[in-house]
């Protein structure tokens, strides 16, 4: 039997899609699924939905980086339960949260983590070299693992059970300084969230120009589908780093994705490749993209973009 | 002011990546400083030149049989640099490298200590958390703008859809993002004052940690090739390619 225990993280008046992934397949695992979460919003009704029976409240933490103050109470928690392992979304404050609990705990921490299987023990998996590769890691010494999980890695299913039950946590104060979040700020964009979008169509250094860009933005508005870019673009002050896919951005499985001069780095691969369908416009013919994808076109994206465009709107 | 800056040399990532029997990454390509220390390293001379007096040290874990990489740091302008290499390190694990890192960083006693958000090569991405944690230094990571006045440094944090504005006293650990700052390039009197600047090799006994040496506790049980995507048809653009296209994307029922 093996026990996972899960990380919720809120996000909005919920938690995040990640968590509720994480949750589904804790479930999957082992049949009495335990969460552990934080924040200001109700969360046990939408977790409970989704097969958690327990859910540890850890305290607000509001207005401030909740890594510290999490971490502490979290491995307070922790060390009087004998679990296998606590799952946590690979987000930013995820990924702070899992190091300082791995420091406060002194446990390995396991990341980028797209698996979990049970063989003698808990194993992770990881994919290696842009997802060509597929590594199998698992903790040696006895003890919880900590995991960190990258986002879409599991399907989410909801279970229709009723609320989970809410015990908070017993308070730990953390001696490290706080890091107060001054004020919020959000990237306003039009159409789906890039991460929900069932088609994407993002650009690259291969646009040639910052401008070039619109084209993308046309495409995507004429499909119904949310625009992204690769790293080389938001680094280049292109779009807004929300835009980003791969890797240190965003990871996306819609059914369509569409390259526009995108040369395919292993980075960008592994936030894209699960799409069911990959469509890649690039000038060389030896580009990566073109490996994975299902259909690719040889040719100029900002030749083809307005053909494309125009083609989409004589048909409506 | 002084900046601790924790750097990584890493094989050249233009040479496609191996793993050895053992699943380590094999170290056969050029070692080059990893592209992402060198925004924090950019960042810590700024704000170490802005101040108007300072220093900035570098701080790294690895091999000390090839220091490029480090050199071409402190030619930059990076004052000194401390590099703990040991055998009994090969392979460690995040946790292990940021007790190492931690343990120099806590002799140290700077005002900030900047890393990459991950490292280019493992990317395991816990470690400054890690260091933060272990020094009781709260941590503004993922940062686009960096700002030091009055013992404070506020950033600009990316989050999911936009970004926070974070604050804290330091001392502190502040992880940078590619394209945070414009890193410079070296210039011939930088490449030479760097020759003479000093590179302090320490081992795991020299600090104390020789407990440390080959302890972690996760390993890698196996390496196998993922079941991979077929690459499907690629045509060429004749002026035909965009009907061609929009027959695809119907078959696909997206339209
Ligand atoms: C630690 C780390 C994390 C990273 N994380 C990410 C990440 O999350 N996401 C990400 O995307 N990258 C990431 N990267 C960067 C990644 O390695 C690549 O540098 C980046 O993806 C390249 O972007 P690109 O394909 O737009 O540019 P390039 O690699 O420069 O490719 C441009 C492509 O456009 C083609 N082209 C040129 N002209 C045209 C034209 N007129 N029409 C069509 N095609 C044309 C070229 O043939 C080329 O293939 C990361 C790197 C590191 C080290």
């Amino acid at each position: 039997m093996t026990t996972l225990w899960v990380l919720c993280e809120p996000k909005g008046s919920g938690v995040s899609t990640t968590s509720l992934e994480l949750v589904s397949e804790a479930r999957r695992l082992d049949g009495d699924v335990t969460a552990v979460t934080w924040g200001d919003h109700d969360v046990a009704t939408e977790l409970g939905r989704h097969g958690v029976s327990t859910l540890w409240h850890l305290g607000s933490f509001a207005d401030q980086l909740p890594a510290a103050p999490v971490a502490a109470a979290l491995a307070a928690l922790l060390a009087d339960q004998d679990i296998d392992g606590i799952v946590i979304p690979a987000s930013y404050d995820g990924r702070d949260i899992a190091g300082r609990l791995s420091a406060r705990m002194d446990r390995p921490v396991l990341t980028n983590v797209t698996g979990l299987l049970v063989d003698g023990g808990l194993v992770t998996e990881h994919p290696l070299f842009g997802g060509t590769m597929n590594a199998r890691a698992r903790v040696t010494s006895p003890g919880v693992a900590i995991i960190v999980v990258r986002p879409k890695s599991f399907a989410i299913e909801d279970r229709g059970a009723g609320a989970a039950t809410v015990i908070p946590a017993p308070t730990v104060s953390s001696t490290v300084a706080v890091a107060s979040i001054v004020h919020s700020s959000i990237t306003e964009r039009s159409g789906p969230a890039l991460e929900d979008a069932s088609i994407v169509v993002s650009g690259g250094r291969g646009l040639g120009e910052a401008s070039a860009y619109a084209l993308v933005e046309e495409l995507a508005q004429l499909l119904g589908a949310a625009p992204g870019a690769s790293r080389a673009i938001v680094d280049a002050g292109w779009v807004p780093y929300a835009y980003q896919v791969g890797q240190t951005g965003k990871t996306v499985k819609p059914t369509l994705y569409i390259a526009c001069g995108i040369s395919g780095a292993t980075q960008h691969l592994v936030g894209m490749k699960g799409a069911q369908h990959i469509v890649a416009i690039n000038t060389d013919k030896d580009a990566p993209i073109f490996a994975i994808a299902d259909f690719g076109i040889v040719g100029d994206a900002k030749a083809i973009l307005p053909q494309l465009i125009a083609a989409l709107r004589a048909r409506v | 002011m002084h900046v601790a800056v924790c750097v990584k040399q890493i094989p050249d990532p233009s040479v496609a990546p191996r793993l050895d029997a053992s699943f380590h990454l094999e170290r056969t390509a050029k070692i080059l400083l990893d592209e992402a220390d060198a925004y924090g390293v950019e960042l810590a001379l700024q704000l170490v030149e802005s101040a108007g007096q300072g220093q900035v040290t570098l701080v790294s874990m690895g091999r000390d049989s090839d220091v490029t990489g480090i050199r071409g740091a402190l030619a930059m302008g990076a004052t000194s640099a401390i590099v703990v290499s040991d055998e009994g390190l090969r392979g460690a694990d995040a946790l292990t490298t940021a007790k190492v890192l931690a343990s120099v960083l806590a002799e140290l006693n700077a005002d900030l200590v900047l890393a990459a958000t991950e490292s280019s090569d493992g990317y395991t991405g816990t470690v400054p958390a890690q260091i933060a944690e272990l020094l009781g230094l709260p941590a503004l990571t993922f940062a686009t703008t960096v700002q030091v006045a009055d013992s404070t440094v506020t950033v600009h944090r990316q989050t999911e859809d936009g970004f926070d504005e974070v604050r804290a006293p330091l001392p502190a650990v502040v992880t940078v993002t590619a394209g945070a700052v414009e890193p410079r390039y070296a210039n011939f009197k930088g490449i030479m004052a760097a020759k003479s600047k000093t590179i302090e090799v320490r081992s795991l006994n020299d600090l104390g940690l020789s407990a440390l040496a080959q302890a972690w506790g996760e390993e890698v049980v196996g390496v196998t090739p993922s079941p991979s995507r077929q690459a499907g048809t690629t045509i060429v653009d004749d002026g035909q390619a965009v009907s061609a296209l929009v027959d695809y994307l119907d078959s696909i029922k997206v339209l």
